[in-house]
């Protein structure tokens, strides 16, 4: 068993919190994403699970061991770093053959394990180069390999592909994921791009400002995001957000005066002021769907098969819609926008989503 | 391109920059395969054959004393480097890496070392190494250079180190290396262009020195060949067949060292300018 149990931890720099009272398992063998905006303490998190950053407080186990005063080493983890870190001097077989060879391990091992690293990873022709040798997709294999043979019980990558070029970085998220189904894997992995989060994890974790805003399946995020960061973090282009009040049950004016008839939950009073927030992909032109309203065209991105539509409001609030084939809509007119019901997201005052 | 007048200049001020560097080496080294007749005769002629001698070099090789001058130089210059770039690799990485009380502090003490020059403590220095018992020993004199060439050293190395990035270390400490085999392992072989730099900065006075020989271990036999020449210069008598011979010879095992760091040396003081 490979699972990491990390109960109400916390580290400050001096004064400054950087992470506030996270809780979070990660089930055996299974693959979880770390996902926030910079500076958002997902980093700071992997490292205290590595064992490079020290905790102020809480505890954590891997594989039922408790770790906080283990070294790096005695964790039983592999961290793949965001610039590969691999030793410049040392030929690509000794990369991964290094901390093998400080372990004790018989040198028969070692070559068993360094071959079929080496295997998995296309690596077999390369051995014998030198990192700086390597190209970008080369190099981030030989450190992901450098993990591989060290068996850990939790693999953890630092925002591995965010130094490969866009192709690339599609290439190797797929590899990412047959080896985390080839090997069976524990993984934790940060990232600051919600796609790599959303087709690489089985649980997502978003964080902002130390804390954890959500936890739970990219598609629960993805429906039902428990808050406003979270809604207009997951997915792309971000979800819209359009502010209003409730002027009775049933009956929401936006900004602009315009009404809106929809269901609410009951919790949500006559004078409230509530976020609505729909994705521009269950926002259309068409007028065909349950809410509707009306905005002046912006600006219209075509991208081929599907398009963005920027509007505005006459409140100067902007929505985006996606628009199929020729939306029929030209810019400066007046357009008709319309919602998905079921996909309305209502959230507070204070950003928490309302229960519906 | 660049024009070819302008080439020509370059090159002409840099060919007789060359030959004013080299100048007294050529003249030394041609005028220690004369006889002393023509030294003073024609002291800018090159040896011919009714002026060849090899009668200096004789002299020199002839004296078993200064073969082991030869290798107490050796042997003081060698293991001043050695001691220089292994503390001063070990402090340097201290002092990058690690974040201690009074780690300021101890790197702005070790910077007034590069600062103030060594010699100003002789006295205190001989009466040290007189209580440590030390005096005509090459010991005293390999304490003393490693002491004087530190400073700078841990400065030098210091900036190397703190260009190593941070993840190599980090990568090293989860694939369960010690400290001390990071340090060795992973942080020695990179600055390797460094420490060969911080070798020839070192090398050089410490073969050349003659204050702290002729201070520290003037006799017993512990000369180092700059002092060990001195034997030929008398107050009314010089042998300048000898001298000449001495100091051409003295030249090689220096000019070895120089060959095996260059190739090291240059990329260190290039490193970093191009990518």
């Amino acid at each position: 068993m490979s699972e990491v149990k990390i109960d109400k931890l916390c580290k400050s720099y001096g004064p400054v919190e950087v992470l506030k009272d996270i809780d979070l398992t990660v089930d055996d063998g299974s693959f979880v994403v770390l996902v926030g905006p910079s500076g958002c303490g997902k980093s700071t998190l992997l490292r205290s699970i590595a064992g490079l950053e020290p905790v102020s407080s809480g505890s954590m186990t891997i594989g039922g061991k408790t770790v906080n005063d283990l070294p790096p080493a005695m964790r039983e983890i592999a961290m793949v770093f965001q610039s590969y870190a691999l030793y410049p001097h040392m030929d690509v077989y000794s990369n991964m053959a290094f901390g093998l060879k400080f372990a004790k391990t018989p040198r028969a091992e070692i070559d068993a394990r360094v071959g079929e690293a080496a295997r998995i990873l296309q690596l077999e022709a390369l051995l014998k180069r030198r990192p700086r040798e390597l190209s970008g997709g080369q190099r981030q294999r030989v450190a992901i390999g450098r993990a591989i043979v060290r068996k850990p019980q939790v693999f953890l990558f630092d925002e591995p592909l965010s130094n490969l070029d866009a192709a690339l970085r599609i290439n190797t998220r797929v590899e990412i994921a047959k080896l985390h189904k080839m090997l069976n894997a524990t993984i934790v992995y940060v990232t600051h791009d919600q796609v790599e989060a959303m087709t690489l994890a089985d649980k997502i974790v978003v964080m902002n400002k130390g804390r954890i805003e959500q936890t739970g399946k990219p598609l629960e995020l993805y429906y039902k995001p428990a808050n406003l960061f979270v809604a207009g973090f997951i997915g792309s282009p971000a979800m819209n957000f359009l502010s209003a009040t409730v002027k009775k049950h049933g009956v929401l004016t936006l900004a602009d005066g315009q009404e809106l008839k929809l269901k609410l939950p009951p919790i949500a009073k006559p004078g409230d002021i509530i976020t609505l927030g729909c994705r521009p992909e269950h926002t259309a032109l068409d007028g065909r769907r349950a809410l509707k309203f009306k905005g002046t065209v912006d600006i219209i991105e075509r991208l081929g098969e599907t398009g963005f539509a920027h509007m505005r409001l006459a409140s100067g609030q902007t929505i985006i819609a996606e628009v199929r084939g020729d939306p029929g809509v030209e810019i400066g007119h007046t357009a008709n926008i319309s919602v998905d019901e079921q996909h309305v997201h209502l959230f507070d005052e204070g950003g928490k989503r309302l229960s519906q | 391109m660049r024009k070819p007048a302008s080439a020509i200049a370059v090159h002409g001020i840099l060919i007789l920059y060359t030959a004013l560097a080299l100048f007294p080496i050529v003249l030394v080294v041609m005028n220690s395969f004369k006889a002393r007749k023509a030294i003073f005769g024609s002291p800018l002629a090159f040896p011919t054959p009714s002026t060849f001698s090899l009668i200096g070099y004789d002299k020199v090789f002839g004296d078993s004393s200064i073969v082991s001058y030869y290798i107490n130089s050796i042997t003081v210059t060698g293991g001043t480097i050695f001691f220089t770039l292994l503390f001063g690799a070990m402090a340097a990485w201290a002092l990058t890496e690690y974040k201690f009380r009074w780690n300021t502090l101890l790197t702005l003490f070790l910077a007034i070392g590069i600062m103030v020059p060594i010699r100003l403590g002789s006295v205190a220095i001989i009466q040290l190494i007189v209580q440590m018992n030390l005096i005509n020993t090459l010991t005293a004199l390999i304490l003393v250079y490693t002491a004087q060439n530190l400073p700078l050293s841990i400065f030098i190395l210091s900036e190397f180190i703190a260009q190593i990035p941070k993840d190599l270390r980090e990568a090293a400490r989860c694939d369960g290396l010690s400290e001390y085999n990071i340090f060795f392992f992973i942080v020695l072989p990179l600055i390797r262009p460094a420490m060969a730099t911080v070798a020839v900065f070192t090398m050089i006075p410490v073969w050349n020195d003659l204050w702290f020989p002729l201070l520290l271990a003037p006799t017993g036999g512990k000369q180092t060949i700059t002092l060990g020449i001195q034997q030929f210069l008398g107050q009314y008598i010089t042998d300048w067949n000898a001298v000449l011979s001495a100091l051409s010879t003295a030249i090689i095992p220096v000019l070895i060292l120089y060959v095996i760091f260059s190739r090291q040396l240059i990329r260190g003081l290039t490193s970093g300018a191009v990518k």
